[in-house]
């Protein structure tokens, strides 16, 4: 049965990932043209795009989505390079690499909320520092979080960005020998930095080019972040797509098509320029190392770097523990630092909403994820039977959902949806999960999979074990471990998920996120500590499940315990 | 003829070049040992007898174990054992566990249990059913994995470097019991080292490849 079924499952894992994309997408230009037979419209016409610029907020909607993408891009790249080109392998260094899995894991929103309630006027960090050092007796006027420029909302995306970034760095790391290129470097008078970042970055960059690039799509096209921090009068454009989205007429839905694909055409054109820019940066770079400086300010790059770092861990940290306080507080005036009492009051006012959520989201979460893992199992074990490898190709396709913005084909899946009468609900939100989700989970079970010694395959099959049994009896039990971790990371995956929970779902299904998200423009921010806190625990837990499994069930078996 | 290990004008190429040949029947109870530099494919060449010949390989000619034509049969069909320099024991198994893989099915629980046992005390290790391979010493281990190898009842003994790991002591003591339980079964021992004492004392023919 299995062995039938093997050789279609790469086929079937392209459909699940792409078909959305591409039925999405199709499903977005469609409308933009003026096509929308549901509400008795026949295109094609310009009409939709007339109107789109038309729109006033246009050009001001347009620049904060590029600002936000390259920004965030830009200076989370720029930290995370700088760090590891100057820390790898201190201790300092270790302290923050124990603290990426958890980090990473924290969703988006929960993260944005933090910073939120860390950084207003009203926020934690103005609370320490007044009345004494500010004179404030009330919160000041200012408007930090949702600022015009979008400068908040940037900096929640680098510090979520930034774990991104240098777990993926630490992979490529182990493909470079740094170790010895910065000896050499060392060895030849170069600076810490400078060494690094004249031998290890140029091959280090063109492993995590790919992670970079979804960096980007990600930080143009993002909503829940965007909601939290970002401007609203007007917000960036993948914001503007999900109100107009939301309204009941159907102009505005064509409106939100055609600004679906712009967006589209933001994102191509913004990885376009990217490209060209690394090129760029490569000739200059090659100049640099040409003139055969040694680097004189390596020691101020490295505190800057390291600060920075911290800064970054410690927002989303102690983000996290004011949700905390939050959550638990009593009253709390401005300027105290604590609040008067703390009681669980918000937790039982939420604690049914907050169940029947999680509940929701933990479903969800639990069958895409199986999902997702299967396909994958069932393609990295079809590509060692048919000793075929992913190319650089294949690469690509996996990383294109990432790459896609969920704006531009989300509307139009939505739209297909309800054009072919299927209903908006659970099932098809879960199908729209699996698409964010596989790439994910393949990319973490990819390595470990691969790196499994063959030879213990042979000498499996040697002993009388069919393929099949060696994958069951053999290399499944040995690949617990990494196993787990995929898992754990499809579900803070799923978790964290807004914009497909939203449309596909029709507002109808309600997930954590969802919920957490809903209560920002409310303002309530014991209910938001509240929903918060529990997608950070939803999204946290299984990685604490997948280090303490493993640890548990190999006890006794020296060989695994350090995977 | 009829019994032991024949390569039949086995022919390696690799991408369309040609890598290896090799032609000659190893008997029931022989030992014949390939030598050579590393990468003049001594290893690739038992890859085409165990079934598991890399993509980038091709190959003509055929493999007879006892008179079976077993060029095209799936690898665990083939009933060809093999030892590789690691021991390659499943780090999530306890040894008898180990033992209990390579034990072709069939018996009771209590019989099986038994065979296992004996396996055990026949290489000086009664009583080890319940350890983790993790914690042996590389003379154990390799004892184990010799075990297990025999205990699916192969037809024919492949040793990929096995020795090569051990050191000089442990390595002539472990090298005796594997020849030594190769020849009370009969069995056709095709064995590829890069060690000239190893090859001495297989006490059999010696191919050089490369040379």
């Amino acid at each position: 049965m299995k062995n039938r079924l093997l050789p279609v499952v790469p086929a079937l894992t392209l459909v699940a990932m792409l078909g959305p994309v591409v039925a999405g997408l199709y499903g977005t230009i469609l409308p933009a043209f003026g096509h929308l037979p549901a509400a008795g419209l026949r295109g094609p016409n310009l009409d939709a795009f007339r109107a789109l610029l038309a729109w006033p907020g246009l050009s001001r909607s347009v620049t904060l989505s590029l600002t936000t993408g390259l920004g965030t891009t830009v200076v989370a790249l720029a930290l995370v390079m700088l760090l590891v080109a100057g820390w790898s392998g201190t201790r300092a260094f270790r302290l923050l690499e124990r603290l990426l899995s958890p980090l990473l894991s924290v969703p988006h929103a929960a993260a944005a909320f933090g910073l939120a309630f860390l950084i207003a006027p009203s926020g934690w960090i103005a609370r320490a520092l007044s009345p004494a050092l500010t004179g404030w007796t009330n919160p000041p006027d200012w408007l930090i979080v949702q600022d015009p420029l979008g400068l908040t909302m940037i900096g929640g995306l680098v510090v979520k960005e930034m774990p991104f970034l240098l777990l993926m760095t630490l992979a490529a790391l182990g493909q470079t020998d740094a170790a010895r290129a910065r000896q050499i470097a060392a060895a030849l008078g170069y600076g810490r930095t400078t060494g690094w970042l004249k031998t290890v970055f140029p091959r280090v960059y063109a492993q995590i080019r790919l992670p970079v690039y979804v960096v980007l799509a990600y930080g143009m096209s993002v909503v829940d972040v965007a909601l939290i921090l970002g401007p609203n009068t007007p917000p960036p454009l993948s914001v503007q797509i999900v109100r107009w989205m939301g309204e009941p007429d159907f102009t505005a839905r064509l409106l939100a098509a055609s600004a679906a694909l712009l967006q589209l055409a933001l994102v191509v054109g913004a990885l376009l320029v990217w490209r060209l820019s690394e090129v760029l940066v490569a000739r200059v770079g090659r100049l640099w190392i040409e003139t055969g400086h040694r680097g004189t300010c390596d020691g101020p790059v490295r505190a800057v770097a390291l600060t920075a770092g911290t800064v970054a861990a410690l927002s989303v940290l102690l983000g996290l523990a004011v949700l905390a306080v939050w959550s638990f507080a009593g009253y709390w005036g401005f300027p105290d630092a604590l609040p008067d009492a703390f009681s669980l009051k918000s937790w039982i006012r939420h604690g049914h909403g907050v169940l029947a959520a999680l509940a929701e989201t933990a479903l969800i979460a639990g069958i895409v994820t199986m999902a997702a893992l299967v396909l994958t199992i069932g393609c990295l074990e079809a590509e060692y039977r048919h000793r075929r490898t992913l190319t650089q190709r294949g690469l690509w396709l996996l990383y294109l959902p990432l790459l896609v913005p969920q704006t531009a084909f989300l509307p139009g899946l939505q739209g297909l949806l309800l054009n072919f009468g299927a209903d908006v609900g659970r099932g098809p939100v879960m199908l729209a999960h699996l698409v964010f989700v596989l790439p994910y989970v393949f990319l973490s079970l990819a390595d470990p999979f691969r790196a499994w010694d063959a030879r213990t395959g042979t000498v499996a099959a040697a002993l009388g074990a069919s393929p099949d049994g060696v994958l069951w009896r053999v290399r499944l039990p040995m690949l617990l471990r990494p196993i787990l971790t995929a898992v754990a990371v499809g579900l803070s995956v799923s978790v964290g998920q807004y914009l497909p929970t939203l449309l596909i779902g029709g507002g109808r299904v309600a997930t954590l996120t969802t919920e957490a998200v809903a209560l920002s423009s409310g303002g309530d921010r014991r209910a938001i500590a509240v929903f918060g806190l529990m997608q950070t625990g939803a999204a946290l837990l299984p990685f604490a499940l997948a280090l303490l499994v493993p640890a548990l069930a190999w006890r006794n078996r020296k060989g695994l315990q350090h995977g | 003829m009829d019994k032991g290990l024949t390569l039949d004008r086995v022919a390696i190429f690799r991408n369309g070049t040609p890598l290896v040949a090799f032609d000659r029947h190893i008997a029931p109870g022989e030992v014949v040992s390939v030598m050579g530099p590393s990468g003049i494919g001594k290893s690739t060449l038992l890859s085409v007898v165990t079934g598991t010949l890399p993509p980038a390989f091709t190959f003509t000619g055929r493999i007879l174990l006892d008179g079976r034509d077993v060029t095209h049969t799936a690898p665990h069909r083939r009933m060809v054992g093999i030892l590789f320099q690691d021991d390659l024991l499943f780090p999530h198994l306890s040894v008898g566990a180990n033992l209990a893989f390579g034990l072709r099915p069939g018996g009771s629980p209590a019989e099986r249990r038994d065979r296992i046992a004996k396996a055990l005390v026949d290489v000086d290790l009664a009583g080890f059913e319940n350890r983790d391979p993790g914690t042996l010493s590389g003379g154990q281990k390799a004892r184990v994995a010799l075990m297990r190898m025999l205990l699916a009842d192969p037809c024919a003994l492949l040793l990929d470097e096995a020795f090569s790991r051990l050191d000089t002591a442990l390595r002539a003591q472990v090298r005796a019991l594997v020849f030594a339980r190769a020849r009370d079964r009969a069995l056709p021992v095709l064995m590829v080292t890069h060690d000239a004492e190893d090859a001495a004392a297989a006490g059999g023919d010696i191919v050089n490849l490369g040379m």
